[in-house]
């Protein structure tokens, strides 16, 4: 669909023969064309801008190496910078020095907190250990039913609880609370705590995260972002971090055809890693996170 | 020339809302392009007309596309709510129940999400709450069959709607696809020319990958309009004006909500405004 960026860099520098130096003159084609490549993968117009800037300054006066094209060095530019912002390495997980780690799982309607949380669990489950499994969803209509669902499938224990007749987040403080025991008395060493859906900018749910935060103590609090998610990735992230202080974040529905580039939006945004891609709907569809793939999918190449 | 106050610092401004609401850089260009070459040549004097004259040109974009609804002579009128995985088609499909009910009609509901965990069971509660019946299969069945009952049942109780939620997938899966391009043939067979409607639900935090899955959704399944969901957050959902300037799809219902009553039809005029506020 897209001409690839590499082929758009070849062009603009069809002026700029043997080892010239890069100049204002020479890239200004050039990080064009990366501005339009970063924008087009969904990366934030502000971040866009920043990252174009340091390739600039990277760029400028760097003499074009021997060995490549002043497009092959500009790539290089751009593919490290971006892997700078993502950071080097995949995330580790955190675990509670005392049992159980509490993971807190956070995010907008419909980013695949649910799914996710049992995929979580699928994935502990085969690193050894007993993951819990609450759902504190009480207010979409089945969320705690798909959990539960989602648990039997993967072959977890859940904690149900029962709702009483007003809904809210009484109910959501006290099913917490009551999964927590349960954990520790039953020797879950983990306790996956799936939350509803809500917006940054709904105050009164917002507000029951940092009660469940508080309550909690999550050792890891998880942003669940949709990777077809577009310049509003800043908004929510940002949102969701300013308030939890989110520990990391996992990119769901990478399975598609989407770019990715909100990885690099919540990255910056937050200073947090992404942790894990989802890459499908079933248990197994999930990954630790390699910036190298997905710089190599942001830049279309 | 541009005139001091429209210059090129304020287009650049313009440009810049219409990025950050996803319209994306294609349609973007495109449209500052014709700004430019119209204050040119009007002698635009002001930064407010060129805002106006922006406004004019986005909601021509909308407006353009916008189509009557076809309605069959026939009851049942069927609609199929498609779309990529958590955009908002299960709760879409409740409220719209209730919303036709709330003007008199008579509806029927298609659980067709055979696949996700609890789906049906997420259906059941809007059912009830809209006070609308559901004909649903157990999960793990085939989708088309649940369609196959329920457009049956709709026929001969000669119900005036029927909705039919279908499970999230991505357009790029060429088998769900192909599952989707069966229901429509058999909702077809049992009342033909239908689906009357296929409304593409897309989520307004979406970005770019917008318009590839208006494109791939129109080609399995023949979208005849967009349910632009979540629109009660930051988000702007731009992506549906490049979605009908490329593609002609026009925006039917706008999700301010997770609540019963929280659909609205589509105000191109609001939506402009809110774009570019
Ligand atoms: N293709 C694909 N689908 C996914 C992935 N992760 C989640 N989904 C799907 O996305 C949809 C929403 O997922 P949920 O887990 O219900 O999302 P949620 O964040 O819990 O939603 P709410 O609780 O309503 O806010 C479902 O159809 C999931 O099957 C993924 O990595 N790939
Ligand atoms: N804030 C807000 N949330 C919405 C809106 N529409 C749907 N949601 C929420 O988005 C999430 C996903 O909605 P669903 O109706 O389950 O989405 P879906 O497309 O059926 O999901 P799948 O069947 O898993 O593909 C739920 O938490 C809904 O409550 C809306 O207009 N505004
Ligand atoms: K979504
Ligand atoms: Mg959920
Ligand atoms: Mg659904």
């Amino acid at each position: 669909m897209f001409e690839a960026l590499s082929d758009k860099l070849q062009r603009s520098f069809k002026n700029l023969r043997g080892q010239g130096t890069l100049t204002d003159e020479n890239i200004n084609d050039a990080l064009r064309e990366i501005r339009v490549a970063l924008l087009e993968s969904d990366v934030n117009l502000d971040v866009a801008r920043d990252i174009i800037e340091h390739i600039r300054a990277k760029a400028l006066g760097s003499t074009v190496a021997t060995a490549l094209s002043p497009a092959e060095q500009i790539v290089k530019i751009v593919r490290d910078e971006l892997m700078e912002v993502l950071g080097k390495d995949t995330a580790r997980f955190k675990f509670a020095s005392q049992p159980p780690t509490v993971i807190l799982m956070a995010g907008l309607q419909g980013s695949g907190k649910t799914t996710t949380t049992g995929k979580l669990a699928a994935w502990l489950k085969k690193g050894g250990h007993r993951p819990l499994l609450v759902s504190v969803d009480v207010y979409r209509p089945a969320a705690r039913e798909q959990l539960k669902v989602v648990a039997s499938t993967v072959g977890v224990q859940i904690y149900e609880g029962k709702l009483s007749e007003t809904t809210g987040t009484a109910d959501v403080l006290r099913l917490a609370k009551e999964a927590f025991r349960e954990a520790r008395n039953f020797a879950n060493d983990v306790l996956i705590v799936d939350t509803a859906g809500r917006l940054g900018i709904d105050q009164a749910l917002m507000d029951e995260m940092a009660q469940l935060k508080k309550e909690l103590n999550p050792s890891e609090i998880l942003f669940v972002a949709d990777a077809m998610t577009g310049q509003d990735a800043v908004n929510s992230a940002k949102a969701f971090n300013d308030l939890l202080q989110i520990t990391g974040a996992v990119l769901t529905k990478m399975d598609g055809d989407s770019r990715g580039g909100a990885a690099l939006s919540i990255r910056k945004i937050t200073g947090q890693p992404i942790k894990f891609l989802g890459t499908g709907e079933k248990p197994d569809a999930f990954e630790p996170f390699h910036p190298d793939r997905i710089v190599s999918r942001i830049l279309g190449m | 020339a541009l005139t001091r106050e429209v210059d090129d610092a304020s287009l650049d401004d313009l440009e810049f809302a219409l990025l950050a609401s996803d319209i994306g850089a294609p349609t973007t260009n495109e449209i500052i392009g014709r700004l430019r070459d119209r204050a040119l040549r009007q002698g635009i004097a002001s930064g407010a007309e060129l805002r106006e004259l922006l406004k004019a040109e986005i909601l021509r974009i909308l407006t353009s596309v916008a189509k009557p609804v076809y309605a069959p002579s026939n009851p049942p009128e069927v609609v199929m709510m498609v779309g990529v995985n958590g955009t908002g088609k299960t709760t879409t499909s409740g409220k719209l129940a209730a919303l036709y009910r709330r003007e008199g009609r008579s509806v029927l509901l298609c659980a067709a999400d055979t696949f996700r965990a609890a789906a049906i069971e997420q259906l059941e509660v809007w059912s009830q709450r809209s006070g609308v019946d559901l004909i649903k299969t157990k999960q793990g069945g085939d989708p088309s069959a649940a369609l196959f009952d329920a457009a049956s049942a709709a026929k001969a109780r000669a119900t005036e709607i029927l909705l039919v939620d279908t499970a999230g997938r991505l357009h790029t899966k060429a088998d769900l696809m192909k599952e989707l391009d069966k229901m429509v043939r058999t909702s077809d067979k049992v009342v033909p020319g239908s689906p009357h409607q296929t409304l593409l639900v897309i989520d307004a935090t979406t970005g770019q990958n917008g318009l590839q899955q208006a494109r791939l959704f129109t080609e399995a399944a023949k979208v005849t309009g967009i349910v632009l969901t979540k629109l009660d957050g930051t988000a702007k959902g731009g992506i549906v004006v490049a979605i009908a300037h490329e593609l002609g799809l026009p925006v039917r219902y706008v999700g301010i909500g997770e609540k019963i009553e929280d659909i609205i039809e589509f105000d191109p005029v609001a939506f402009t405004e809110s774009l570019l506020g």
